[in-house]
């Protein structure tokens, strides 16, 4: 059985992952580092270390920015912020299930918009956001919602794209190929 | 005239109708032809990438496919565009495997992504294609000196696919410096706004901004301009929301670099979707026309 850090080094962002010093200077550059449980430099010793339940359960990696200063100034080309959404990736697909953050969920309206519309519905995302995770929230995001809308910045019905049926058979094609590979 | 293939991204249609707008508008006074895209779709965007790594490729794909085909630089003004689209060009070239699957995916739409675009950034075209040179004899109203924030966020430098330092980079300040405007120091510039994570963890970005927002009044800015719509977003609707949490006063209006550019060009502001910004830029826009009158009435 491969180990985990074998199956992390094989997904897109995880490639880098064995040039790890350990050096710390991502965790150092990292703008929400002290809301992380693991930040950067941790996780990539978590990871090598096995630990992978309490890796892929973790909240840590939900909290990148993607302001891509670790990778920026890693002086062995590794990668956390494209580590992270890798990490992401892998605990969705084995269905761990995150607390401690609402991220996911936020994550899971925005792919739907994107996959009913082939674009980002931002009212739609951000109704649904909301309604699965703090209902009373939204109460509190009425006034910024209605601002926005009256400046002409949210639109209430989804466009969609024109492309998006052609989109929508490219993608079911794509998972057809994956899982005869 | 130079011409490119445009991507213009979900929000400049919606929630950052000021830079689509205004990327419209200053397209032509600087010999710009911006050719829209036919069909395109979302770029794939981070949350999707989040979720399914593989399959945000393959959306990122079709419209590189589709760029390809025009034989012309791809040009996108949003800044998370300008990496989503970039970083599936990159991971598709170094994963021949990968690249084989999202090709016979893509042949269901008789479409091919064989790996020979250039995906750009508006802010690089305008800076090295169309230059300050060019730009600055163009400039019909003057700025007078207006104090500028140059606003570059995360993504535009970083991770490093364009020409500008990744830390410390100049391109928005000399584009701010061709309009006849100044651009301040600004030491947080390359620094992040807290990005989509405004939606699902507030209070953390609410922090971020702040410090942006900080960074930018302490060094006398009379306005921040960005290219980054979500950056702008942030700055710009949830400047409020910062200002009760930590009983501050900032009143910056935040401009897209392109909704600047068209103001010096002498475009009028509701052209340049100037009333979609939620901070005012009233008084701004009073500083650059009314000290113009008086020089006016001085000679």
């Amino acid at each position: 059985m491969k180990s985990f850090v074998d199956e992390v080094a094989t997904t897109l962002g995880g490639g880098h992952i064995h040039a790890c010093i350990q050096c710390g200077v991502c965790t150092a550059s990292c703008p929400v580092a002290g809301e992380m449980e693991y930040p950067p430099r941790k996780i990539i010793a978590m990871i090598r270390a096995g630990m992978r339940d309490e890796v892929l359960s973790s909240s840590s990696m939900w909290f990148c920015l993607s302001c891509h200063l670790c990778g920026c100034r890693c002086p062995r080309k590794v990668k956390p912020t494209e580590l992270a959404h890798a990490l992401e990736s892998l605990a969705i697909q084995h269905g761990y299930s995150v607390k401690g953050t609402y991220t996911p969920a936020m994550y899971r309206s925005f792919t739907s918009s994107i996959r009913a519309n082939g674009k980002v519905h931002e009212f739609g995302m951000m109704l649904r956001f909301y309604l699965l995770t703090n209902p009373l929230a939204a109460l509190k995001m009425l006034p910024l919602g209605l601002k926005l809308f009256l400046h002409r910045r949210m639109p209430l019905i989804p466009e969609g794209a024109e492309g998006k049926e052609e989109l929508s058979r490219i993608i079911q094609k794509f998972r057809e190929v994956r899982g005869s590979q | 005239m130079k011409y490119y293939s445009y991507f213009p991204g979900c929000s400049a249609e919606s929630t950052a109708i000021g830079l689509g707008l205004s990327v419209r508008a200053i397209a032509e006074p600087l010999a710009l032809q911006l050719i829209e895209l036919e069909g395109w779709t979302c770029c794939g965007s981070t949350p999707y990438g989040s979720l399914d790594e593989l399959e945000a490729v393959v959306v990122a794909a079709r419209n590189l496919a589709l760029a390809e085909k025009t034989g012309l630089d791809l040009v996108t003004p949003c800044s998370s565009c300008y990496v989503i689209l970039n970083k599936a060009a990159i991971h598709l070239e170094d994963h021949p495997q990968l690249k084989r699957q999202v090709n016979e995916a893509l042949a269901v739409a008789d479409l091919e992504y064989h790996g020979t675009l250039r995906i750009r950034h508006l802010v690089d075209v305008l800076l090295n294609d169309i230059t300050p040179e060019v730009i600055a004899p163009k400039v019909q109203q003057e700025l007078n000196g207006l104090k500028v924030a140059p606003y570059y966020g995360c993504q535009l430098v970083r991770p490093h696919y364009g020409p500008d330092d990744t830390e410390s980079p100049q391109s928005l300040d000399l584009l701010v410096e061709s309009l006849g405007a100044e651009a301040v120091p600004y030491p947080l510039k390359a620094r992040c706004c807290g990005g989509a994570l405004v939606i699902s963890e507030q209070s953390l970005a609410l922090g971020l901004i702040r410090k942006l927002l900080d960074s930018a009044a302490r060094n006398g800015a009379q306005c921040i301009v960005t290219p980054c719509p979500l950056c702008q977003t942030n700055l710009d609707a949830y400047q409020s929301k910062v200002n009760s949490k930590f009983k501050t006063d900032y009143n910056l209006p935040v401009l897209f670099i392109s909704q600047l550019i068209g103001l010096a060009l002498g475009i009028v502001p509701i052209s340049l979707g100037l009333r979609t910004n939620i901070v005012s830029p009233g008084e701004m826009l009073d500083y650059i026309y009314k000290v113009k009158r008086e020089v006016k009435s001085g000679t």
